[in-house]
This record gives structure tokens, sequence and C-alpha cells, in this order.
């Protein structure tokens, strides 16, 4: 960078202590509801933050506003709570300007997919090498209660008293649709699965989407616990692993295979299918992500968890940097001099 | 022949054509000529709206208008003495702008039936005697042209687009100019194409021959350099000086510059601008939308970067909610606001300063932001430089106003040194020990700037309200106060730190007008003018508009009368009269133009009473 900013910034990028994940725990008291999604995600991101060896110094979360943006507070690395649906932009900038930095996006259904909803595309479509944990309720909470633009048609809320009409976006589709690199799905209460799509996400050279079903035992209570409860999720979830096929239910004893370019639920054990029918997954391939992310609100289907898409494209701060070295190496270094004599300029005695 | 040469102290031509006839082209190399030989000037162009506006029409009409003299040239000239019009649609809408006994040269292809159809001409303005007050010239540009390229075998697209080098070719003539200026830029702009340097440049000869052969053109004027400070100097409109201004700032400051932008009319020029500078380090992100523009320059200033965002009204508008989350967080922000027309989309492409209050007032809660204004295309240099200063030093976001008539209009800089622009000191927090996000400076109040990356700094900062001292949340009803207040007061005390308000005549008396931004030169012809009369006017600008020169109601309390022109209904006057309690007089003109020197003139007349 050859700045100011070299003389007080680390220049590590590996970190040199080990880390704990009480290190990442800031001295606030996190003010959550009880009970609330939210402190899953919290810890989970803590215990898989000293696992990335980043430099604690160089990790800068961004959030914007709602129950989801208090997330900075909590966490002892630099942290930027901001206003309401713009926290990929200002991730955008802090990445672009630092890309030495370790950046991160917390955010939630309302915030991040309707009054932010142009940051998310747009970031999504550059590759900004930023994460975004996108934590989905269905509700908008902090505000106690009104219908977001993931909530299930019909919803019933205080702002739509015989329910909604909207037709809820799909997170992973619109971030596979704007061009996402890395798109995942995983939930608040499997700790072990949203560790491993973290790491992940943190790993991927690119900008990184997770949507994170996250109950508000508020204002939208159980709204996932057909998908998270140990009763009801083997037959309603099925966890997508590269190379591996998809297969589910309570004995493993469903899969998904594709009949034409529709999945479809067949039986592992009334012999008319084997696990070499079935689908494998592939996260490095676009076409199938869509058909994956499709499955979505297919009721009959069983929902799909884990990672859609992991591809490498271009990283829009790279290039960037590109082109800045390449001028320089053309050009040479900008002289301010030359700069400001440059054009036609005329000399008078 | 031998022709008659009469020498003039200053001109104004107008050059004004169809939108694709290359009048923008004609008229800047008439003036980069006329800046090599030394002369004063000052320029303007005129486009319309419509990119490609349907041929022939008024609305299509695109003009450019250059002042240029031996005497100090500070507008682009109320008046145009000769008007230059390439077809009846510009004709038309330029003729109001042309003195009486004032000199036009038509292209007559320009004037066929459809032409003047479209202009909305029943009869010829050539032929109806309607033009008797003016000396018009009369020459068939497109034929003559044609004639001059016969043998070169080109298209007639191509012979079209080298007409304008016919005229220009005879204004050199009857102005006395050199074609080498120009030659030279044709050489080197069409360097990989032999036969289009060729063809401009005997098109160009071709005009000024024609000139001095014909009897058509009897008289040619000459106008003699003026006497400038000497020194080296380049032409540059304001928003060229701008981006320059950040340069230089963040390489003063020894900081890489980020600016995020989202084009919008007239401040599209400072992104593109910049977006050259690469080897400069310079990161300018062409944003989604006008929020992404300010937020994105939000997240670099935590980073540690200059950051600035570029717009126009309506985009400040929407950058309103990041605006006050740079005044909360206290991070260095430069936000420019190229003025335009408004309320709304309004009128894109002309000049107005209806944006003052919105500069100073427009956002939610008490959330005060340093102004500034820029009075003169080369002034946007010294005053990008300047807010840049601010914003670091105070750890503030800065607002920079210029507008469309100095973003777009062009004068000579002469060029500073770079060893004679100060430094800015910017310092990073390093310490870790006892390291309190919101401590403050004593005297500037500002609190220290600690970036991501620096080791045992972590912290949080937000739009919440915040801790006096460690900027965490905060709610309680005391600290609110007191953080409102010191918000307010870390503003306020960047009075101690500008010039103080100086007056251009006399130290006391019966008027002083009192301008802001790109009313400098307009107001300073006026009050020269009067003041050779005789009259007791002096002149005061202000350049800082947030907080005001600390000087400023002790200076305006020595003057009887204080008339302040604006190209609004009223804004600065307003917060005159709130903070000094003084019954000033306003000149109000809101159409989308710049005043003219003439009509600030009448007021002072009206003020004083007629000549004294």
């Amino acid at each position: 960078m050859n700045s100011l900013i070299d003389s007080v910034v680390s220049t590590a990028t590996v970190a040199e202590t080990k880390y704990t994940a009480k290190d990442f725990a800031s001295d606030q008291d996190v003010r959550w509801c009880p009970g609330c999604g939210d402190y899953s995600i919290l810890a989970q991101v803590q215990r898989v933050m000293p696992e990335l060896n980043v430099p604690r110094e160089k990790v800068v979360v961004v959030s914007g506003i709602g129950c989801s943006s208090r997330f900075p507070y909590y966490m002892n690395t630099y942290g930027f709570h901001s206003i309401h649906g713009r926290a990929p932009a200002i991730a955008s900038g802090l990445k672009i300007a630092r890309p030495d930095l370790s950046v991160w996006v917390a955010t939630g259904d309302g915030d991040g997919l309707s009054i932010g909803g142009n940051h998310m595309i747009h970031v999504l479509r550059r590759n900004v090498d930023i994460n975004i944990l996108m934590f989905n309720n269905q509700i908008y909470g902090l505000t106690k209660g009104q219908y977001s633009p993931t909530s299930e048609m019909g919803k019933v809320t205080k702002t739509s008293p015989v329910g909604s009409v909207d037709m809820p976006f799909n997170p992973a589709s619109l971030a596979l649709g704007s061009g996402g690199t890395f798109v995942a799905r995983s939930l608040d209460r499997d700790p072990k699965h949203m560790q491993t799509i973290v790491k992940r996400a943190a790993e991927h050279k690119g900008t990184s989407f997770v949507e994170i079903y996250q109950n508000c035992n508020v204002f939208n209570d159980g709204a996932f616990f057909a998908f998270t409860e140990k009763e009801t999720k083997p037959d309603t979830v099925v966890f997508l692993e590269h190379g591996k096929p998809l297969v589910f239910g309570k004995d493993n004893d469903k899969g998904i295979k594709l009949d034409g370019f529709s999945p479809v639920v067949v039986s592992l054990k009334d012999g008319s299918h084997s696990v070499n029918d079935l689908l494998v997954h592939n996260e490095k391939d676009s076409t199938l992500a869509f058909i994956l992310a499709n499955m979505t609100y297919n009721p009959e289907l069983p929902r799909p968890v884990g990672i859609f898409l992991a591809i490498d494209r271009p990283r829009y701060e790279v290039e960037m940097e590109k082109q800045i070295d390449s001028a320089i190496s053309k050009r040479g270094k900008g002289s301010l001099e030359k700069l400001l004599n440059s054009g036609d300029t005329w000399v008078i005695q | 022949m031998e022709k008659e040469t009469r020498v003039l102290d200053e001109v104004t031509i107008r050059f004004a054509g169809d939108s694709g006839d290359g009048m923008q082209l004609t008229g800047g190399q008439f003036t980069n000529t006329s800046a090599a030989m030394g002369n004063d000037l000052s320029t303007l162009p005129d486009y319309p709206a419509e990119i490609r506006a349907p041929k022939d029409t008024t609305y299509g009409v695109s003009g450019f208008q250059i002042h240029f003299g031996t005497t100090e040239i500070n507008t682009p000239g109320d008046h145009c003495d000769v008007l230059v019009a390439m077809n009846a649609a510009s004709l038309k809408v330029n003729l109001r702008s042309l003195i009486d006994g004032g000199i036009i040269i038509v292209n007559t292809d320009g004037f066929g039936d459809k032409n003047l159809k479209l202009a909305g001409y029943n009869q010829s303005p050539l032929s109806d005697g309607s033009l008797s007050k003016f000396q018009v010239f009369q020459v068939d540009i497109t034929k003559l042209t044609n004639l001059a390229l016969a043998d070169m075998n080109l298209s007639q697209k191509v012979v079209d687009k080298t007409k304008n080098f016919f005229a220009l070719g005879m204004m050199y003539w009857m102005f006395n100019r050199t074609l080498d200026n120009t030659i030279q830029w044709i050489q080197e702009k069409f360097e990989k194409k032999p036969e289009l340097i060729e063809a401009n440049t005997r098109v160009m000869k071709a005009g000024w021959n024609y000139a001095e052969t014909t009897d058509i053109f009897a008289v040619k004027y000459d106008v003699k350099p003026a006497p400038l400070t000497p020194g080296k100097y380049r032409n540059i409109n304001g928003n060229q000086a701008t981006a320059l201004g950040f340069v230089a700032a963040a390489e003063k400051a020894n900081l890489p510059l980020f600016l995020g932008s989202y084009p919008i009319t007239p401040a599209t020029g400072i992104l593109e601008e910049l977006a050259y500078f690469k080897n400069y380090g310079v990161k300018t992100f062409q944003c989604e939308d006008e929020i992404a523009g300010i937020t994105s320059a939000i997240g670099a200033a935590f980073g540690g970067n200059l950051a600035i965002t570029t717009t126009s009204g309506p985009g400040v508008a929407l950058k309103t909610e990041a605006i006050g989350l740079a005044v909360m967080t206290e991070l260095p922000l430069v936000i420019v606001n190229v003025q335009r027309g408004g309320p709304s989309t309004g009128l894109p492409t002309k000049t107005e300063q209806a944006d003052l209050l919105q500069a100073v007032y427009g956002r939610n809660g008490e959330a005060p932001v340093p102004v500034i204004a820029a009075s003169s295309p080369s002034d946007c240099f010294n005053s990008a430089f300047e807010a840049s200063r601010i914003a670091l030093k105070y750890m503030t976001p800065v607002m920079l106003l210029t507008d469309g008539y100095i973003a777009n209009g062009s004068e000579p800089w002469l060029i500073p040194e770079v060893k004679d622009l100060k430094e800015i000191p910017v310092k990073f927090r390093k310490d870790p020990v006892d390291y309190q996000p919101y401590q403050r400076d004593e005297i500037t109040l500002s609190r220290e700037w600690a970036i991501p990356g620096t080791p045992g700094l972590e912290h949080r900062i937000g739009g919440l309200e915040k801790h006096v001292k460690t900027g965490n949340i905060n709610y309680e009803p005391e600290n609110h106060h007191t953080m409102i207040s010191l918000r307010a007061a870390k503003v306020e005390r960047i009075a101690n730190d500008i010039p103080p308000a100086t007056v251009e005549g006399d130290e006391s008396g019966e008027l002083l007008l009192v301008g802001w931004g790109g009313t400098y030169g307009t107001i300073k012809t006026a009050v020269e003018r009067k003041r050779k009369e005789g009259k007791s006017v002096s002149q005061l600008h202000l350049h800082y508009i947030n907080p005001l020169p600390k000087n400023l109601g002790e200076v305006l309390a020595r003057y009887k009368t204080i008339l302040v022109p604006e190209i609004n209904l009223g804004q600065l006057i307003k917060l005159l009269r709130e903070k000094f309690l003084i019954p000033a007089v306003g000149l109000n003109k809101v159409q989308g133009l710049p005043f003219r020197s003439i009509e600030i003139e009448q007021k002072i007349d009206e003020i004083l009473g007629g000549k004294q």
C-alpha cells in the first residue's frame, strides 16, 4: 500500500497467537431475547474463528439494522453497526480499500433482502471477497413482528392481519441468480453443520452467502422446527455433500433423483431404486445448484441444506489491484507534479 | 487587399450548432489556442440534456461560449459579440445572447427549407431582414468543405465531420490566432489515421484562407495577451480541478484515495477523471446506487483511506441517512455536490445554488456538517484539498458544494508547485494502552482514527448513540445531550482553523455584496464596474458556510446594506439573517442560468440610487 496505513497495521496474515472462542467474545452483554437463534450463530462463529488462523485485528464484522445486526457488538474484533441494508456496500468499500482484511457481514432477511436487496445482489455479482451470514427468521423482529420478504404467503402478522399476499424470496436462488460463487444454507439448531459451513465460507475466495435458518422465538417461534427438530428433520431435510448422493430419511431410506430437470423423491427400500440411481451433488456445477435451490419451497421435496455452489471466479478487489499494478508498470507510479502539469500547458513570462 | 486590424480588450464568441456538429471541440480548440497566446479567459459549454436529440431541432443545439481578453476575465460573458451558427436552430436559440451590432457567421447550408422548418422559422432569417441590426456573414461552409476535400476520396460522413474545422479556421483568421496549436492537436489525436490529419488540417486552413482572400471579411481583430501572473498555466474545468484537488490531498496526507460514486449529471466528470488515475493508486468504485456510493466510501474511511463520494442534489438526498452515519461514527469523508437545477430531477444540465440548506441542515437529528463552497473552476482544486484537510483533521464528513456552471466552465489555472501545497498531518492511533474510541483531542474535539488491522485496538462503532468515551451503545439521557453538544462544538471549532472573511473593495461603506459558490466572477465583474463609476460597493465571497468565518458578523456590520445574490430563492440570506439578525437584501434568479453581471449591476444601482 505504501501509505500511512502501513505504519500501524500488522503485516501478519496468519495469527501468531493460538486463539480460543473466548478471545472473540467482546465485553458487552449480549442483549438478544433469551432463546433466540442468534445466540447459536454467535457461538458457532466464535468457535470457528480460532480455526481460521486469521489475526484477530484483521477481522471486521459489518452489519446493518435489525436483531442480527447487533452481532458486531458481541465480537471482540473490529466492528461496524451501520444503517439499514447498507452493510454489503460498506463491507465492499472496506474490502476494496483494504484487501488485507477478513470482512464479514451479519444481516437478516429484512436488512439483507428487503431494504438492502440492491446492495446484496451487486456484491454477489462483483464477487468481493466478503463473508455474508444472512440470519433468516422470516419475520421483522426488531420492529416487533411484521412479515418479511421471506415470510411464507398468507403470513398473519400485525401488518398483514388477514395474511400476506406476497411471494417470498428464496434466498439461495436469489444469491445464485445474482452470480454468487458460494451459496449455502445452514440451521441454527445444528451447530456442527453451521461450523462446517461458516468455515468453508471463510475459506472461499469471493463473496460467500450463507443463509441460516434462525428461530425467532418471540415473533415467529417454530418457523423452521420442521427442519430443525430431531423428530422431523431426517425426513424434511436433505443435506448436500459434495460428491455424495442425495440420501435422506430416518433410516437413510429415501433419495433424490433427477427426472429430466426435476428432482423427485425415490424410495431406497422398496427395491425400485438404489443409491446408484440418485443425484450426486457437485458443488462446482452451477446448473445443478439452481435445480437444488429451487427445491426449497416445494412441499413434495425435502429442504436442501448445505453448500449449493462453491466455484472460483475473479474477485472485484483483486481485479482492481491488478489494473492499478498494470497502470503503474506501464505508466510508472504517478507523480503529483506530473499530474498537475498534464494536458496543454503554457508559460506566462 | 490589405485588411484592417482592430484591437479589442475583450471578446465573447459563441460557437453553436447541432449536437453532432462538434461545437464543444471547436470551442475547446479556440480556448486552448487563446490560452496559449496569453489571453485570460473563461468558458462555458451549453449542451442539450438529450444525448443526440433529433437533428436540426432547437432542443438539439449545442453551444460553447468563450470570453477572452487582454484584461482580467472573470465570467464566460453576459452576452456574445460573435455568434457562429452552423444551422437555423442554433441561430434561433442563441440569437438573444448576441449584442446589437454583433457578428453572426452562418453556415448557409444549415438554412435549407427542412432546417428552417425544424427550427420553427416560417421564412429564412437570412433573407427576411430580421437580422438587420447585426453584421451577418453568410458562408456555405458545407460546400466549401466538400470542395477542399474533393480529391481525397473520403466518405460524406467523414467530410461532414470536418466542417467545424472550417468554421474554426475562419475564427482563427478573424481573431488573429495561430493555427499551430490545433494542427499539433490534430496530429496527436489522429496519430493512427493520417487521412484524418490531412482532412481536418486542410479544412481548417481552407477556412482561414477563405476569410483571408474573399471580400466578405474586411476586418480582423486582435486581442493582445493579458497581464497574467507569471508561471505555468493550464486550462481546467471545475470537475477536473476537483479531481486533482483530491489526488493532491491524498498525497499530502499520505493516504490512499477511494471514491465511491454513481454516475449523475453534472458530477460524473469527477468519477471519470479519477478513474484514469490508476497509477496513482486511486480506487474508483462505480456503485449500484447513490447510497452504495457513500456507504462504500464510509467503509473505506473506516479502513483508513481518504474517502470521498461525488454526486449532485438528488444523489445527496439519497445519501442523507449515510451522511448522518458518518457524523455519528465520526469518520472523515468528503461529499461533493455538483449542484444542478432542482427539485427532483429538475434541470440536470443546468446550474443552480439551491442545495445550500440541504447541505447545512438536510439530515435527521442534530447532524452538523462543515460546508465549503468553491467559487470558480480552478478554485475547485483548493476547495477539494481544503475539504479533505478539514475532514481528516476533525474526523467528520464535509460537504463540498460546486455547481454545474463551474464544473463545466473552464479557465486558465496557475498550476501550483507541489512543494507549496501544505502537508495534511494524519495520525492513526497505534498504542493499545488506554484506548478509548471516543476520547477526544482537547483542541479539535476530534476522536482518534483507529483502523482495522491495528493490533489491540479492536473496537466497534455504529449509528446508535454511544458513550462519550468508550463508544459503547449508550441510551443515558445526559450522555446523549453531551454527545449532541460535542458533535456540534467540534464543527463550530473549525471556525478557529479557517481564514477570516475578507472584503474586496472598501473596509466599510454603503453596500456589500455577499456571495458564495460559482457566482464569484459575475459579482466581481459587476462590483468592479460599479466601483469604476465611483460607487461605494464592495464584495465578500464566502468559501466556508458552516461554520462561517469568525469575523463575519463584525465585517457585515460595517456596511449600510448587505446584498446577497444567489441562484435560489434566498438560502445563504436565511443563514445570515438567522445568525446575525441583519436585514440583508436578496437578489434571486432561478432559471437554470448563471447571473449576468448586468443583472447584479442593475440591482446595485437600484439600491444605491442611480449614479452617485
